[in-house]
């Protein structure tokens, strides 16, 4: 049976990083892999979506509606715009933090109150994580995305050296230690 | 070896392993990395070009003289490309040359959603279409092959999904087989109407093999490809779709997938249809394969029960085929949009502001400053194609020439050499009362920061010639040329005022460096001092995703502010320090 995850967020909030590291675990598994990935306008703080798909044999690299068994959400409110990809029994993993979106800077909408309750209560199961302070505490706001996926990888059967491998092929070297951290810490969570 | 690899990392490689000696591109999401990945190739000689014409001007020039050669462009540079590639239909090659064209159904990146299929069509050229990665690969290898045996250019037709999706595939290794001969040939070579009538009899022969290959050796390498199962439903599709298909309907259907999406089959197609009780086309945006099918006299459903609008999926497939909806949950809050915004020290938004204050209406091109049309800065009233602010300025101002002072255009330094020269020089040549603004933020943006002949440095990063934009312009014409700093309020606004007041042409050059670029030296992060925020909201006017309103006084989100300084030169009371 085919499995598929969703890693959503704000543009610029490392999406696309995390979506190769889990590709990456996931491949040395001996699964298919299908990444989809966005890239050009979106990418400039708009809402980005990342789908990650594995299994014996996988087609169509995109996520519909009700087919997502797992959405890693980087921000509350886009955890509540693509909930309708989650497979009605699916596990929702989000990052607390709040961006509001222009519209809202600017007063012409609000952000809503109680964003992860109305998640909750659509019938999602739901893990919070405070993700930006452990992501500074392990060196760098920038990290977020990784102490996300080590929150991530302790929700899945893949053992963590699998996922600290992963890690360690997808950043930089001079980035590497503040990263291992930063799974750490998440994965601790 | 399989690997991981992206649509267009594929591609790259496949072109790679076939032995591609020349590329020549200009970028253009979503085919951007083809030419990105094939520059980490140091047996190919890859460059940017200033346009996609020249690029296929460039790759067509290198397949006569011998070698390999391809271009990649996004689906709107092909119709730049046009020009060159309906005569190189008639004049074929010497070497293969492969142009690779990325469409953008559901438009994520584009201003448009045309379909390119029809360009293989109107200039007959053999057209494939890849599904995955590994099809990228192989058919860019095969691309090669296929464009030196019938002498002509070979089109490889990508979308989004496709260039953006990493999925396995085979890795090979590369076969140069050296630069082929060239010989002079006139007749094959100079496209005057005595050779060109010639030629068209050739290219409309070459169409007849290239259908009996399609029919025949194509189903032996797997180009085409035909898979019986249940046969109450059939589906003809190719590219993505056959993927969105095979997920949704697995085998509760058979498959006519084509590969080769320009000649189409006609047997194939024929013989397929007489096996199964209904079928299905399969394709997005135009109904393309299905008007072929019709032509050719079988009946298939197609567009009246899918749509010409946007992305196919495998929801949408089960849906109208199989009569399944989905089940999915809905979270019962009011979700604001996030639209894409310029970023947190963007050097386009004190230009925008300053042209905000100044109320001018605003030609609009193509690039990252296309952002500035949304709220709260507003400040773009049409764009239409690359390079088209400057010449569409011109006719504003000449349809409305008592509104020719509080009228401009934007241009990005990437978009103005790639086409927005020629609209100026036009503005010079016809003594046009027209201002236009280049934003120089010397690199190609949008596309993610790609270098282009104003910029210094190639493709690899090495030194280059650079284009000295103030001397071009003096030299088509211009004698008004004025550089601000946009980081700089009021210097933006009274530099264009006066532009504007000349009732003469004018050039000002926005120039500051893209807020992104890693040589970039920022300042430390800004800070709102409560104490003397009077809750004014005047640094909300400029739109920047750092600032937001906090318990009634306005913060700056330290992750990231670049410490440009635009909202504290807004800030009567000093409260931005």
């Amino acid at each position: 049976m085919n499995k598929a995850i969703m890693i959503v967020g704000v543009g610029g909030q490392g999406t696309l990083l995390a979506s190769r590291i889990l590709g990456s675990a996931l491949l040395s598994q001996g699964y298919d892999v299908k990444v989809s990935e966005v890239h050009g306008m979106s990418q400039r703080g708009g809402s980005v979506v990342t789908y990650v798909k594995y299994g014996e044999k996988v087609y169509s690299p995109v996520v519909g509606e009700g087919e997502a068994d797992l959405i890693l959400a980087f921000e509350q409110l886009e955890a509540a715009r693509w909930l309708s990809c989650l497979k009605p029994d699916g596990k929702v993993i989000v990052n607390t933090q709040k961006i509001d979106p222009m519209s809202v800077v600017i007063g012409d909408s609000v952000y809503p109150d109680g964003v992860l309750d109305a998640v909750r209560k659509a019938g999602a199961a739901v893990v919070e994580l405070d993700a930006l302070p452990l992501a500074v505490e392990a060196g760098s706001p920038k990290a977020t995305n990784v102490v996300l996926i080590g929150a991530m990888a302790k929700n899945t059967e893949i053992p963590k050296e699998i996922w600290l491998e992963a890690v360690k092929s997808c950043v930089p070297e001079r980035f590497l230690e503040m990263n291992i951290k930063a799974f750490e810490l998440g994965y601790s969570k | 070896m399989k690997k991981l690899l992206l649509g267009n990392e594929a591609v790259a490689r496949g072109l790679y392993e076939g032995g591609c000696r020349v590329a020549s591109s200009y970028p253009g999401t979503p085919s951007t990395e083809v030419t990105e990945c094939i520059s980490t190739y140091n047996e190919i000689t890859s460059e940017w070009a200033p346009n996609e014409k020249v690029a296929m001007e460039v790759a067509f020039g290198a397949a006569v003289a011998g070698a390999r050669s391809f271009c990649a462009m996004k689906h709107v540079g092909l119709n730049v490309a046009a020009d060159p590639l309906f005569t190189s239909s008639y004049t074929g090659v010497n070497a293969g040359l492969v142009v690779v064209v990325a469409d953008d159904p559901g438009m994520h990146s584009s201003q448009n959603e045309q379909d390119s299929r029809h360009y293989a069509r109107a200039s007959k050229i053999m057209m494939l279409e890849p599904a995955d990665s590994d099809e990228c690969l192989r058919y860019s290898k095969l691309a090669f092959e296929l464009s030196e045996r019938f002498d002509t250019p070979v089109l490889l037709r990508l979308t989004t999904r496709v260039s953006h999706s990493r999925s396995l595939a085979e890795v090979g290794d590369r076969v140069d087989n050296g630069l082929k001969p060239y010989e002079k040939n006139a007749p094959k070579y100079v496209m005057v109407p005595a050779n060109a009538k010639v030629k068209h009899v050739e290219v409309e022969n070459r169409i007849l093999k290239q259908v009996e290959y399609c029919e025949t050796e194509a189903l032996e390498n797997g180009l085409n490809s035909v898979e019986y199962n249940n046969k109450k439903i059939g589906v003809i599709t190719a590219g993505i779709c056959y993927e969105y298909a095979k997920e949704a309907l697995g085998d509760k259907a058979s498959y006519l997938k084509l590969g080769c999406v320009y000649p189409l089959p006609e047997k194939l197609i024929k013989d397929f249809c007489a096996e199964c009780e209904t079928v299905y086309v399969l394709e997005e945006l135009d109904d393309y394969i299905e008007t072929h099918c019709r032509k050719i006299g079988v009946d298939v459903k197609g567009k009246a029960e899918f749509t010409l609008l946007g992305e196919y999926s495998q929801g949408l497939i089960r849906k109208v085929i199989l009569g399944e909806e989905s089940k999915s949950l809905k979270a019962d809050v009011d979700i604001p949009a996030r639209p894409p915004v310029l970023c947190a020290g963007c050097p386009h938004r004190g230009l925008f502001y300053a042209l905000k204050k100044l109320g001018v209406t605003v030609s609009g091109d193509i690039g990252c400053y296309t952002l500035g049309a949304s709220k709260p800065l507003g400040m773009i009233d049409t764009v239409l194609c690359m390079g088209g602010s400057v010449s569409g300025l011109h006719g504003r101002n000449l349809a409305d020439p008592e509104r020719a002072n509080k009228s401009v255009a934007v241009i990005g330094d990437s978009t103005f050499i790639h086409s927005g020269v020629t609209g100026l020089i036009d503005i010079a040549y016809n003594n046009s009362n027209s201002v236009t603004i280049i934003l120089d933020n010397s690199i190609t943006g949008m596309t993610g920061h790609q270098q282009n002949p104003t910029t210094g440095f190639n493709i690899k990063g090495e030194p280059a010639a650079a284009v000295s934009l103030e001397k071009l312009c003096e030299a088509v014409g211009i004698n008004n040329v004025f550089v601000v700093d946009p980081y700089n309020l009021d210097e933006s606004y009274t530099t264009i005022k006066k532009a504007l007041d000349l009732n003469a042409p004018a050039v000002v050059i926005s120039r500051r460096p893209c807020a992104l670029l890693k040589t970039v030296k920022h300042n430390p992060p800004l800070k709102v001092n409560k104490d003397k925020c009077k809750s004014c909201k005047m640094c909300m006017k400029i739109g920047c995703p750092a600032i937001s309103m906090k318990d009634g006084k306005a913060e700056i989100d330290f992750t990231q502010c670049l410490g440009c300084n635009v909202c504290s030169q807004l800030c009567k009371f000093g409260a931005i320090e």
